[in-house]
């Protein structure tokens, strides 16, 4: 086992440590946007399409690495987007005038 | 290491920090979206760099930036258009979707890496050349990890969006089926780890667990592919850190390895809360959802049904009402009509709450969007420890397709359900459930609330009985 691997092998430990730290803590409500979220982070997948792509010479690695880089950044773009669609609706609206109203008069 | 590449890999190690801080930041619902923006930041940063690195180290001839560009331009626009269209009910099974390809793309570059080597040994026929184990072993892992999740998430995704029966479908002698791809599997695997290059062995191993991926989730009923999701999430996850390891960058090692970790997480709590464990369920056959219909009620007591005319008037003289909405609510697309209902009751000045079970809906928090795709105020949705107390002091407690999770039976020992949080609806003065038929739920047990005396049965479809509640209500 040479260095480089062992280096590795720290961070894969220790970021398989930090994911458990960090997802422990989200409440229920917010774990379809948190599922969406941390399915887009592993299109970080296309950095490494792309570096296959470029140093792709005979055509099966050409087309290998082109249907790579198509998957991933599909994962990213859509990742990123859709979770942003579901996290929208969870801010706050600017206190909308009809609902509000009737419930404090009857609190009254 | 030169200027450029120390830069670069500061990108990636801002990338990587920022999928840490982003996912800490979806913590609450007020800093979730800016977490959301600030991972997808890091994810530009990180890609970014990459192509500067290309640009000034790459030596890459025109034909590879032409790949980039060409897939860049096609992946990202099918995901954004996919991503942007999408019904919030049917965004599941687009989360299942980009999980796949995701998981395709992990794969895809364990087997170009493998070919590029066994392309090496042909060239130089004479001299044995073997891949050393710390290749060899996250290649193998990669390939069988990304095909499992490759086309097992196109099975979940097609279960959801009802391309495929949501029953579970049992294959006549499939579990031996299972069993020999296993051993396929596992025989090649060896067989490459002794550092052999065989480039037919790996296919045979891919073909295996393309074939696994299928075989594995075809029998899980539909109600249980959340559960399925979350675990194929974290299989890419884990694919995309071997995928890292293959071509040693550290980027990928770490952001695969967290999305692993948390995905293993999620699926443990979404398990955990329908009182399933993750073996139970990927074990499959059980968890039919919608597709049992028609069991009668076996429990003792009888049950009564009840008009719309009756429940609009209970509704609308009451001074509270907890709506409690579940997974039927979800599939019939009633959110709209649950808000509507919920706004010409507050007109008439009852108070109206939300009561939101964690695994409500399709997903854990799936409720939550779908309500607040509907307008429904963020403050009116309580979480199951809030509202169970108010149970006591509410008028009625209406259920819209929720089953399972009202079930009373959960606090006894001995039954599916035993130990399942509930939410305490039986505490109601008056309780209303809308619903198709007396089907039970996906534990498979009758619902001891619905013979209640205090429950009344309004047996229609979520959206349909809905209307004709909204109907009623503003005749009155």
């Amino acid at each position: 086992m040479n260095a480089e691997l062992l280096a590795a092998l720290t961070v894969f430990v220790l970021a398989i440590l930090c994911g458990f730290a960090v997802i422990s803590k989200v409440p229920a409500t917010l774990h379809t946007p948190l599922m969406s979220g941390a399915n887009s982070i592993h299109g970080i997948v296309l950095v490494g399409s792309m570096l296959i792509a470029a140093s792709a010479t005979d055509l099966l690695s050409q087309i290998l690495s082109l249907v790579a880089v198509a998957f991933a950044t599909m994962n990213v773009v859509g990742g990123y987007v859709v979770t942003d669609r579901m996290l929208q609706m969870f801010k706050k609206k600017p206190a909308p005038s009809a609902p509000p109203a009737p419930s404090e008069k009857a609190g009254a | 290491m030169d200027g450029i590449e120390i830069l670069v890999r500061i990108a990636w190690l801002l990338g990587a920090a920022s999928f840490v801080i982003g996912l800490m930041r979806m913590n609450s619902p007020a800093t979730a979206r800016n977490g959301n923006l600030l991972s997808a930041g890091g994810m530009a940063v990180a890609i970014g760099g990459t192509a500067v690195l290309l640009a000034f180290n790459g030596n890459v001839a025109p034909t590879g930036w032409i790949i980039i560009a060409v897939g860049i331009a096609v992946g990202g626009g099918a995901g954004l258009y996919t991503a942007r269209t999408v019904k919030m009910t049917a965004m599941p099974q687009l989360v299942s979707l980009f999980n796949a390809v995701g998981g395709g793309a992990a794969a895809l570059i364990a087997i170009d890496d493998y070919l590029r080597l066994s392309s090496l040994v042909n060239a130089m026929t004479y001299v044995p050349v073997t891949i050393p184990l710390q290749i060899s072993i996250p290649t193998v892992l990669d390939i069988v990890i990304g095909g499992i999740t490759f086309t097992g998430s196109l099975i979940a995704s097609g279960k959801l969006m009802g391309l495929i029966s949501g029953k579970p479908i049992m294959v006549p002698g499939g579990r031996l089926i299972t069993i020999a791809i296993v051993l396929v599997a596992a025989a090649g695997s060896l067989y490459l780890w002794t550092g052999v290059i065989s480039v037919p062995v790996m296919f045979l191993i891919l073909a295996a667990a393309l074939v696994f991926g299928v075989t594995m989730v075809l029998p899980i009923g539909g109600a249980d592919m959340p559960v399925v999701i979350s675990l194929l999430n974290s299989f890419t996850g884990t694919a995309v850190a071997m995928a890292g390891f293959v071509i040693g960058n550290d980027v990928l090692i770490i952001a695969g390895a967290l999305v692993g970790a948390s995905g293993a997480i999620l699926t443990k709590l979404m398990a955990d809360a329908m009182n399933r464990s993750v073996l139970n369920i990927m074990i499959g056959g059980f968890g039919g959802g919608e597709g049992t219909v028609g069991a009668m009620t076996g429990a003792g007591g009888s049950v009564r049904a009840i008009g719309a005319d009756d429940v609009a008037i209970q509704l609308a003289y009451a001074s509270s009402v907890i709506i409690v909405p579940g997974y039927g609510l979800a599939v019939a697309q009633a959110q709209h009509g649950v808000r509507e209902l919920a706004e010409l009751l507050e007109a008439r000045g009852v108070d109206v709450k939300y009561a939101i079970h964690p695994v409500a809906g399709r997903m854990p928090g799936h409720m939550n969007v779908l309500l607040a795709e509907a307008n429904v105020p963020y403050p009116q949705l309580k979480e199951m420890d809030d509202i169970n107390p108010e149970f006591d002091r509410c008028d009625v407690a209406l259920v819209v397709g929720a089953n399972d999770v009202t079930n009373p039976a959960a606090r006894r020992p001995g039954n599916p359900v035993s130990g399942m949080p509930i939410l305490d609806v039986d505490h109601a003065k008056s309780i209303v459930v809308i619903k198709r038929s007396m089907g039970r739920g996906y534990a498979g047990i009758d619902n001891e609330l619905y013979a209640n005396p205090k429950t009344g049965m309004l047996f229609a479809d979520a959206k349909a009985g809905l209307a004709s509640l909204v109907t009623a209500v503003k005749a009155l």
